[in-house]
């Protein structure tokens, strides 16, 4: 490929007269290039309304962003290895239905369940519900080869029909107290899903970054026939990378539950969207192979702060839809150029 | 990948009177008249493309000095020079894609178009690349037709009709009815070359357009060649292999350092002159290595192993020390070999052993932690991480050794990275720098590095040499010739006659049976007769210095290698694939 292999073949002929001060490349502040934006959205809300610059108000951002958060920390791991779960955004309310069905008392003027398992088993159960579906996703693309696209598609249709199935349909209220512990407590002033969350990311940004199966992700997304010849267990690997990303899509269920105290029925729904735009805003790569949490974790506050602003600014609910999609266009836009290189 | 060559029926443009058929001669390192030769157009026509004094310069690097290229109409022109020295950047300037600093270009006497009027550009000269330019699953019509489809409806009859009148033209066998996915290597190769013809270039530059092909592959792309040069169209040829350079060109230009060095026929250079123009020092002989003292213990065991469909029951045995060559073209199962040697394939039967211990088949970790390093045959497709650093490359196999509990450290990974970067003289600007950055030499020596990160006590290395030059070829073989000397042993899968020339003894395999061993000091002819299922011409019971040369050498205790297949054993009652041919399945079966 002569185009491409020009410039390298160049670089080629004088490689050790390359200063070391040139070895710092531009890559390595991409990750950072949505800082600015963050605080230039800032600087719009303090602009557009006082109320912005308030704690309650980035408080409730924060929060906001932490489902969201933990749905893109998962889906960043998957597109990492180079594979994609749509399915998250049902995940996220199916697994805590399935639970509660589980443990919720057989009689109740609302919604009545099983009530096979103690009460204290929900937390457990939703988050095994979550690993659950994950595993049934590497069955269906590790085992049987199937389209990983289409058959996550089908996951997210299939257990969304499920959860409505299951819930008729309503919302899912009078929930245990130790189920809606972590999503409504506060610690130290800040909710404990913020904190959570933060430690979330923190680990896997540590597991990517220093552990040698993290390290094998990047290699798996990036060429997954050569990490093969290099002793890695790929499919191993990415299995237990679609069981993690359901088992924190459905995490994420939990603190959404523990937030708001009830599961609605429409939990989730239409958040790939965002958990997608977020992660590619964020600079992680479709293709596999690229891209870092921290970078994610920054897209998803770069996309609740410009819904935040929007808010205070008063636009029109009728409208917001669209304003959200075009946003997210030009956030798309603006991080293929600061991050320079190509998007993919 | 290789081995995708046509079926054998399909073809009927090769075997012309220019040169042998893939099927009558010995391969095409071996035996080619060179007197087939066409010579050049009318000396009087204008050159089919002129340039002068082309500079071009990437930012600290000047990527091109003052270059100088006449390629005559009907002229096989080669260009060589080793990576970096600034043939790509020379093709880029003269297919418009790069523009120079300065300079001039010309085509048949008129002025270069305009840069960046691909149209016009593409009217002059097209540029074949290694990697396809085709639309795998349209039909060769409709690539014949890419980006110049008629306005309104498409009569794909009309349209097929004309594809087939093109290809006639330029005696290319090809229905254009098929989907290019369907087609062997060289056959899109000539698609392409019909499409850049079609819209009226006479001048195409081929960049290594033998690198994925086997033998009989390039035989049918070099017997198209030349008819074509002997219709006046002009070639442009960028190729590793010097032999196909004599096999195929009149002229040569030799680029070093971003200067033309030389340009002269072909015809009168010999390949020491070429190399010393090439490296700009005279080339070690690359003769036969000196058998070195008495190999030691035995390391690497085979027996009876066999993949269904690949190669039959096997035994090898490999001792400290030594390096055995395993030379078979592609769909030999050669490559099947050592990738079950790796772990890469489960084999149907047999078992492995390194150290007399067995090895789990079927399983890379199992086969790394047993100490088999393995180089991939194809190092973009299995070998780099393409979007990461050498360091992450290079680091690749050792995870566990670079940190307490499963935890790798940044500091010990680069550490590590640069002590292999020394070993093996990496030419990247650090660890940190990322791998598509660095030539396919230096490529290529951090796969190698990766394999031997493990300090492996068996490395198995598949064409390690592919699409390096010939500098780089003679670094990475010191490399593995190193790993044997200290006392591990290496088994090199190749059918490159350079790569087996550093090895204690070579093992032929053809259609997945081994059919003969050959001790150093074999000749070109007779391996490759081998490596191609024919007798050996004059079936040579001495070689020249007296050691036997076929059948009898299997060193001191060493395998129970069944002898050759026999010198006339046609391929019939082939127990390995009856229905299957291995060479049509081997490198598609995952």
């Amino acid at each position: 490929m002569t185009e491409t292999a020009a410039p390298p073949d160049a670089g080629a002929t004088t490689p050790s007269s390359a200063p070391r001060a040139r070895t710092v490349r531009p890559g390595r502040w991409r990750d950072f290039s949505l800082v600015p934006v963050i605080l230039v959205l800032g600087v719009i809300g303090f602009i557009v309304s006082p109320a912005f610059l308030t704690r309650d108000n980035l408080v409730g951002v924060v929060q906001q962003s932490t489902e969201l958060g933990l749905l893109v920390l998962g889906e960043a791991l998957i597109l990492i290895s180079g594979r994609m779960d749509l399915s998250l955004e049902s995940t996220i309310g199916l697994a805590p239905v399935v639970a509660l069905w589980l443990v919720m008392p057989a009689h109740g003027d609302r919604f009545t369940g099983l009530e096979l398992l103690p009460a204290w088993t929900a937390v457990p159960l939703c988050l095994a519900v979550g690993a659950a579906i994950g595993t049934v996703n590497g069955f269906l693309i590790l085992t049987l080869r199937v389209n990983g696209f289409i058959a996550t598609l089908g996951m997210l249709t299939a257990l969304r029909g499920l959860q409505v199935g299951l819930s008729e349909g309503r919302s899912i209220g009078d929930v245990p107290p130790s189920f809606a512990y972590l999503g409504g407590a506060t610690w130290l002033g800040v909710p404990a899903a913020v904190w959570i969350c933060l430690a979330l990311f923190a680990a896997g940004g540590a597991a990517l970054g220093y552990l040698r199966h993290g390290r094998a992700l990047y290699a798996v997304g990036g060429n997954p026939e050569a990490a093969r010849a290099a002793g890695i267990r790929v499919d191993r690997l990415t299995w237990i990378v679609l069981a993690v990303g359901g088992l924190l899509a459905a995490f994420a269920g939990i603190l959404y539950t523990g937030h708001y105290g009830a599961v609605s029925a429409s939990q989730g729904n239409g958040w790939i969207f965002q958990v997608f735009a977020a992660a590619v805003i964020g600079g992680i790569s479709l293709k596999g192979g690229r891209g870092t949490l921290f970078g994610a974790l920054t897209g998803v506050l770069t996309l609740q702060l410009v819904i935040n602003v929007m808010t205070l600014a008063g636009v029109p609910p009728l409208w917001t839809q669209f304003l959200n999609g075009a946003i997210i266009i030009v956030a798309l836009v603006i991080s293929r150029f600061a991050g320079g290189g190509k998007q993919d | 990948m290789r081995g995708r060559g046509g079926p054998p029926g399909e073809r009927t443009t090769s075997g012309g009177p220019s040169g042998p058929g893939p099927d009558d001669g010995a391969g095409p390192h071996a035996g080619r008249p060179p007197g087939a030769r066409t010579g050049p157009g009318n000396p009087g026509a204008p050159p089919a493309l002129h340039a002068e004094g082309i500079r071009k310069r990437f930012g600290p690097t000047l990527a091109l000095d003052g270059v100088r290229l006449t390629v005559r109409p009907g002229e096989a022109h080669a260009l060589v020079g080793r990576n970096g020295a600034g043939k790509s950047t020379l093709v880029s300037v003269l297919t418009g894609l790069v523009r120079p600093d300065t300079g001039t270009v010309s085509f048949a006497g008129r002025a270069a178009p305009r840069f960046g009027d691909a149209a016009a550009w593409q009217r002059r000269v097209a540029c074949v690349h290694q990697r396809s330019m085709t639309v795998p699953d349209l039909t060769v019509a409709e690539n014949l037709h890419l980006g110049h489809l008629p306005r309104g409806r498409i009569r794909w009859q009309a349209l097929r009709a004309r594809a087939r009148e093109v290809l006639a033209e330029y005696g290319v066998d090809v229905d254009p009815a098929a989907r290019i996915r369907e087609l062997g290597v060289e056959q899109r190769q000539f698609v392409e070359i019909a499409r850049a013809l079609t819209h009226g270039a006479r001048l195409i530059v081929l960049d290594e357009p033998t690198a994925r092909l086997d033998a009989a592959g390039i035989d049918r792309l070099f017997t198209e060649l030349r008819a074509l040069r002997a219709r006046g169209v002009a070639f442009l040829f960028i190729s590793h292999h010097l032999q196909e350079v004599h096999e195929l060109c009149d002229t040569v230009t030799v680029l070093r350092d971003a200067r033309r060095v030389l340009t002269a026929p072909v015809a009168g250079l010999s390949r020491d002159a070429l190399v010393e123009a090439m490296t700009g020092e005279r080339p070690g002989t690359a003769a036969h290595r000196p058998p070195s003292g008495p190999p030691g213990p035995e390391v690497l065991r085979t027996e009876r192993l066999a993949l269904d469909g690949h190669f039959a029951p096997a035994d090898l045995a490999v001792r400290a020390g030594e390096v055995v060559g395993l030379a078979g073209a592609a769909g030999s199962g050669a490559t099947a070999l050592a990738e079950t040697l790796a772990g890469l394939r489960a084999p149907g039967g047999g078992r492995i052993t390194v150290g007399g211990r067995p090895v789990r088949a079927g399983s890379v970790p199992h086969a790394l932690a047993a100490g088999i390093g393995y180089v991939p045959e194809d190092r973009h497709r299995e070998g780099l991480i393409a979007t990461r650093s050498v360091a992450e490359n290079v680091t690749l196999t050792v995870g566990d050794q670079l940190g307490p509990g499963g935890t790798v450290l940044p500091s010990r990974a680069r550490e590590f990275a640069r002590r292999m970067i020394t070993a093996l003289d990496i030419k990247a600007a650090g660890p940190a720098a990322p791998v598509t950055g660095l030539s396919g030499g230096n490529q290529q020596k951090v796969v190698i590095a990766r394999a031997l990160a493990r300090e492996p006590r068996v490395l198995v290395a598949v064409r390690p040499t592919n699409g390096v030059d010939i500098k780089s070829k003679e670094a990475l073989l010191g490399t593995v010739r190193r790993v044997a000397d200290a006392g591990a042993c290496a088994l090199i899968v190749s059918d490159e006659l350079d790569d087996l020339r550093i090895c204690d003894r070579v093992l032929t395999l053809f259609r997945g049976r081994v059919t003969g061993e050959f001790a150093a000091g074999w000749r070109d002819g007779e391996l490759v007769a081998a490596m191609e299922g024919m007798a050996p011409p004059g079936a040579a019971v001495e070689a020249p210095g007296g050691r036997p040369a076929h059948g009898a050498a299997a060193p001191p205790a060493g395998p129970p290698v069944r002898p050759a297949a026999g010198p006339a054993a046609p391929p019939v009652g082939d127990p390995v694939a009856p229905a299957a041919r291995p060479d049509a399945t081997e490198g598609t079966a995952p």
